[in-house]
């Protein structure tokens, strides 16, 4: 019997990833979890009800989107996992956990769902989320509890199972973040402390070392574009060391702005969320640039201590214009072709 | 003379004789027209001066009486005004009982003229308004158009008090100045903050878009003829 030869077509990429978008957003999320890990020894208990709470209800508002739609389930990809957890970090450790829900399901339902779904979205659900709740409830969003360590674990935030839509009690004690205590009062914190993490602020912004060791291992693995988070730094920087050299007095030196606040979070974990950043590699230098010269006008010139949050919320809305300007050069292209040749005679 | 003269008037107003014709132009601006929620028409007061029921309240009714009786008096000299100039006409009319809305709202209650400011004002390029006024009042007799701004009128009275009810309760814990929710309410306070307001409106436009998909997959077959909205670019 004759041997039949198979003639297999496929149509391109014929180079196939081994890794699916689940098995990136599990990576994406064990780079987290030192920073989550931090999070737990700094803010104890409480830490981790707001993050069990987060992912819960980005999980439940995922799943019964898809149920009354009658969409596929799309759990398993653990997008809706990451956002929960993503805007747990950003979230102040005495927060009720009713605004932790209502915060979630904003993110995964306005921030995500209603764009059509993962890969759809134009905004960071996470950072949505967040300043949904920032807008909504200014004070809570803004009451700072000090870091504590690992012995005081289990110590309660009394804040933290105020009823749903019932004001919380004045909370018990509050202290300044790094940012606030630079823009109000003019003091600066120890570069150790920042560091290091030992300073008041959301869960997941405390310990710039902690990020950024997950940050590293994305980057070498290339689940985000180091390109972005890069051209952060650097923005951040030169602009910073510039405002410094003018006004030493006033204006904080550049690793103060580098480490304090959700900088690291945000350029890490945020900014390069491949669904609302640029496509193209100059898209994502511009991009991170762009932020990075937001963070610093903000926190320099706004009238909040802090902006991050709005400066990444601001340059997503801008990717698409980055995507068009910031396109590579065709090979071959007939126009230039016709160019080099007028010059050339 | 006596004979004639109720003849002509009828003609001027056509007033209705059991067809009902005035009846669904009243109809269509509550629900199948509706100017916010179908027209998606006036999204500048719509969405400014809605953060609380009190404050919608007085911009509906007050939008409501500029378009009835611009409808009216545009309607009855719609055979004087020449074609080239009716646009600024139509905005010299409306703009008069603007002037007149101003006036009385300032007289019944000082706090709530503070509270839409210049938005009275800007009632004049209210879009509704000289759409109506383009779109309909030019085209139809008296009574007709009339009955057309009465109905467009409440269906955007209806429109903003749904949006200032929700906005308020949720973002001040009141409901018309008085309190809805026991003191330890937490408010919302994005909802009385310009985003709410394009939230709130999203949301109520999700809703009666679903309803109405609903309704369609319903009775596809019975009124297909019910479909067709008038198309009005301003």
């Amino acid at each position: 019997m004759e041997k039949k030869i198979e003639l297999l077509l496929s149509s391109s990429p014929f180079l196939k990833q081994q890794e699916d978008t689940p098995a990136v957003m599990r990576q994406v999320i064990y780079s987290l979890l030192p920073a989550a890990a931090g999070a737990l020894w700094f803010f104890g208990i409480s830490a981790l009800l707001i993050m069990l709470t987060a992912m819960l209800f980005a999980l439940l508002t995922e799943g019964v989107y898809n149920k009354l739609t009658g969409r596929a389930n799309t759990l398993r990809d653990g997008s809706a996992l990451l956002t929960g957890l993503l805007l747990a970090m950003t979230l102040p450790p005495g927060i009720p956990l009713w605004m932790v829900a209502l915060g979630t399901f904003f993110a995964i339902a306005i921030g995500k769902l209603i764009f059509g779904g993962l890969g759809s979205n134009i905004f960071n659900p996470a950072l949505v989320g967040r300043a949904f709740l920032q807008a909504s409830f200014p004070v809570t969003l803004t009451t700072w509890v000090a870091p504590g360590n690992g012995l005081s674990f289990m110590q309660w935030r009394s804040a933290a199972f105020t009823l749903p839509f019932v004001r919380e009690k004045v909370a018990a004690v509050s202290t300044a973040t790094p940012l606030s205590m630079m823009k109000f009062e003019g003091q600066l914190t120890p570069f150790k402390a920042l560091f290091l993490g030992n300073s008041a602020g959301s869960l997941g912004e405390t310990s710039a070392l902690l990020l950024l060791l997950g940050g590293i291992y994305m980057a070498a693995r290339h689940y985000i574009n180091w390109r972005i988070p890069t051209a952060l730094f650097a923005t951040v920087i030169v602009t910073a060391s510039a405002l410094h050299w003018l006004n030493p007095e006033t204006y904080a030196p550049f690793w103060f702005h580098l480490f304090s606040g959700g900088l690291m979070l945000g350029a890490l974990f945020m900014a390069t969320d491949p669904v609302t950043s640029p496509v193209t590699h100059r898209g994502c230098w511009l991009f991170g640039a762009g932020i990075g010269l937001l963070v610093v006008v903000i926190r320099t010139f706004g009238g909040l201590p802090e902006g991050v949050m709005y400066a990444i919320l601001l340059m997503n809305g801008v990717s698409p214009l980055l995507n068009r300007i910031a396109q590579p050069p065709i090979y071959g292209d007939p126009a230039k072709f016709k160019k080099n040749e007028a010059h050339n005679e | 003379m006596q004979q004639k003269s109720p003849g002509k008037l009828q003609q001027f107003f056509h007033f209705p004789e059991g067809d009902g014709l005035a009846t669904d132009e009243f109809i269509k601006g509550l629900w199948r027209e509706n100017p916010v929620l179908v027209q998606v028409l006036g999204m500048c007061p719509t969405l400014a001066v809605t953060n609380s029921a009190t404050n919608a309240i007085a911009m509906g009714l007050a939008t409501l009486f500029v378009l009835v009786m611009s409808n009216v008096l545009v309607s009855s000299l719609r055979k004087v005004i020449p074609k080239q100039v009716r646009i600024a006409t139509y905005i010299l009319i409306i703009a008069t009982f603007v002037t007149v809305a101003d006036y009385v709202i300032q007289a019944i209650s000082l706090e709530v003229h503070k509270a839409l400011g210049a938005f009275i004002a800007l009632i004049v390029v209210n879009c509704i308004i000289l759409g109506r006024a383009e779109a309909f009042a030019s085209k139809n007799t008296v009574w007709k158009s009339l009955m057309d701004g009465l109905g467009m009128g409440i269906g955007f009275t209806f429109a903003l008090l749904l949006l200032g009810t929700v906005r308020e309760i949720l973002g001040n814990g009141t409901l018309f100045g008085f309190p809805f929710f026991p003191d330890s309410f937490q408010e919302w306070v994005i909802m009385i903050l310009p985003g709410g307001g394009f939230f709130t409106l999203a949301f109520w436009l999700l809703f009666f878009n679903g309803m109405k998909a609903r309704k369609k997959d319903n009775h596809t077959e019975v009124h297909p003829e019910k479909e067709s909205v008038e198309e009005v670019y301003v």
